[in-house]
């Protein structure tokens, strides 16, 4: 029994950073159809941010955890900015390459400025904790990451629901020159979607760097790829589909680990692509494929 | 109101308009009629700004025509676009948020939609469904509404009729009156002349890009000159 709930525990835990990171790339891309890999570099900045912070600063978690996201949200914005806007309304490959060119320079600016090998960082270690409950032991890190992830998720549809900014949001992944033809300014709309994208980015920094207690310039690589397939599984630029797609794979990684004898752990990977891409003969567009669009991102 | 002179409207490396006239005074209605691909919603895109333009385009005495999509609609331009393009997912009263988006005195745009709903109940009993729900006639009105929640000093209409069934085009045109009489400022673009005659004051008919006519609306006589002339027979 505590083993099954150890089990789903792990699923969840897994599941709420895929989707966090998924949300991510999902509300960028819905609005200006960029796939955007620089958001791995994003997350690695996060921890960066923690080093130079604690460093310089105060090495308090919780102030730490504010510079965190700040810091994620303006890297993100910064992003935008620099290389991003250069490129609006290019094609969707032209964005793709772009994002991966800035992916690269960003790991390797890490690299000069930082170190190819892990600097520890282990202010939000203490997240981490075994806790029993009678016969069960589970990590408080991963309800953590849960609850977060609910909690982010909630506030980001009532941001998208009840606010004029969250609505033009929503309104633009269908029909962005209609959204500018009403006279909301293209810039705001998309700043703002690098700011939640920056936030979202910092919570899973912060979740990240309590597992590793380390920071390296690939950390946030990985975590972007599997992303990218949850996006994939759910709808590529539907929200719903992005967390959908997280926690599917988030369970399914799990699952898998739990049911293939242990012998063939080595296939584990395989096994979870090969599962994705039954889920894609099945609906190519993903689950949830968002609604029709009208094709003139900005 | 609008002044518009020699304006050309490329798509991309197609030249779609050929340089026009147009001039819109304040509280009236024009219409620009003419056959499909004749240019009229290229026109009215480049007075939005969403395509690109050569020529001047002047409303009240400051030249638009540089300016980015928003700052034109804050300067008091608005669209009901062709197609109507509402936001499917969105509500139908998010929809009319986002037509009042630029407004700074919130609380006066949620009692001015209010009045509208009350005003278009088909609209009101229907607010909180996806807009993409409602009827072709439906979406129109809302589209409508929509731009004049801006407060715009112009309201440009592209084919508000098109393909509505005849008692529906009725209603619309009826509201299009009332609009006008209330004193709001109307570029309408019409292939339906007939019933485009009876809310114009002036006309400009549009073929292959240039404006082959235009004059007060009495010089149209019933419009089966002018019908004649947008299916290309020559009198
Ligand atoms: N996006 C576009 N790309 C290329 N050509 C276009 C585009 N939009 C319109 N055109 C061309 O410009 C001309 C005028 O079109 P349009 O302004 O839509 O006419 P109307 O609204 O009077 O039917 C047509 O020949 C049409 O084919
Ligand atoms: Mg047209």
């Amino acid at each position: 029994m505590d083993y099954v709930i150890q089990q789903a525990l792990n699923a969840l835990s897994f599941g709420a950073e895929y989707a966090l990171i998924a949300l991510g790339l999902a509300i960028v891309f819905s609005i200006m159809g960029l796939v955007n890999f620089a958001h791995g570099e994003v997350i690695a900045f996060g921890g960066y941010s923690m080093v130079m912070i604690s460093t310089v600063l105060t090495g308090n978690p919780w102030f730490l955890m504010i510079g965190v996201l700040v810091a994620t949200v303006l890297a993100s914005l910064t992003l935008e900015r620099v290389a991003f806007r250069t490129i609006r309304g290019a094609d969707l490959t032209t964005g793709l390459l772009t994002a991966f060119g800035v992916s690269i320079i960003l790991q390797n600016l890490f690299l000069l400025l930082g170190s190819p090998r892990p600097i520890p960082a282990t202010q939000f270690i203490f997240l981490d904790q075994t806790l029993t409950i009678g016969a069960i032991r589970i990590s408080s890190l991963q309800i953590y990451e849960a609850i977060t992830t609910v909690v982010a998720i909630g506030l980001l549809l009532t941001f998208l629901r009840k606010t004029t900014l969250g609505m033009a949001m929503r309104a633009a992944a269908l029909d962005f020159e209609m959204v500018r033809l009403c006279g909301v300014r293209a810039n705001r709309v998309i700043a703002g979607a690098f700011a939640i994208s920056g936030l979202l980015a910092g919570l899973a920094a912060i979740f990240i760097m309590a597992r590793r207690g380390s920071v390296d310039p690939h950390m946030g690589f990985n975590p972007v790829l599997t992303a990218f397939v949850a996006c994939v599984i759910g709808g590529f630029g539907s929200l719903p589909g992005a967390v959908l797609g997280g926690f599917l794979l988030g369970i399914t990684e799990v699952a898998v680990l739990v049911l293939l004898p242990q012998e063939y752990g080595g296939l584990a990977q395989a096994v979870v692509f090969t599962l994705v891409a039954l889920v894609l003969i099945w609906r190519p567009d993903g689950i949830l494929s968002p609604a029709q669009e009208k094709g003139d991102k900005v | 109101m609008l002044q518009i002179k020699s304006l050309k409207v490329f798509h991309g490396p197609i030249e779609a308009v050929h340089g026009i006239d147009i001039s819109v005074r304040e509280g009236q209605c024009v219409t620009l009629l003419g056959p499909n691909g004749a240019g009229k919603t290229s026109t009215l895109s480049a007075i939005t700004g969403t395509v690109r333009a050569t020529g001047s385009i002047r409303l009240q005495d400051e030249d638009i025509g540089r300016l980015p999509i928003e700052e034109r609609c804050k300067r008091g331009i608005a669209i009901s676009p062709e197609g109507r393009r509402v936001f499917a997912t969105l509500s139908v009263r998010d929809n009319l948020i986002m037509g009042g988006a630029t407004r700074r005195d919130k609380a006066s745009l949620t009692d001015e939609i209010e009045e509208w709903f009350s005003q278009f109940p088909v609209l009101g009993e229907r607010r909180e469904q996806p807009a993409g729900t409602l009827s072709g006639g439906e979406q129109q009105m809302l589209a409508i509404v929509r731009a004049l929640l801006s407060k715009p000093r112009i309201l440009l209409l592209d084919e508000p009729s098109l393909g509505l069934a005849p008692q529906i085009t009725a209603r619309i045109f009826r509201i299009i009156k009332e609009l006008k009489a209330a004193g709001t400022t109307i570029l309408l673009v019409e292939q339906n002349a007939g019933a485009a005659l009876e809310v114009s004051d002036y006309v400009y008919v549009l073929n292959n890009g240039l404006v082959s006519r235009h004059g007060d609306v009495a010089e149209f006589g019933d419009g089966a000159v002018l019908i004649n002339e947008l299916t290309g027979v020559q009198q």
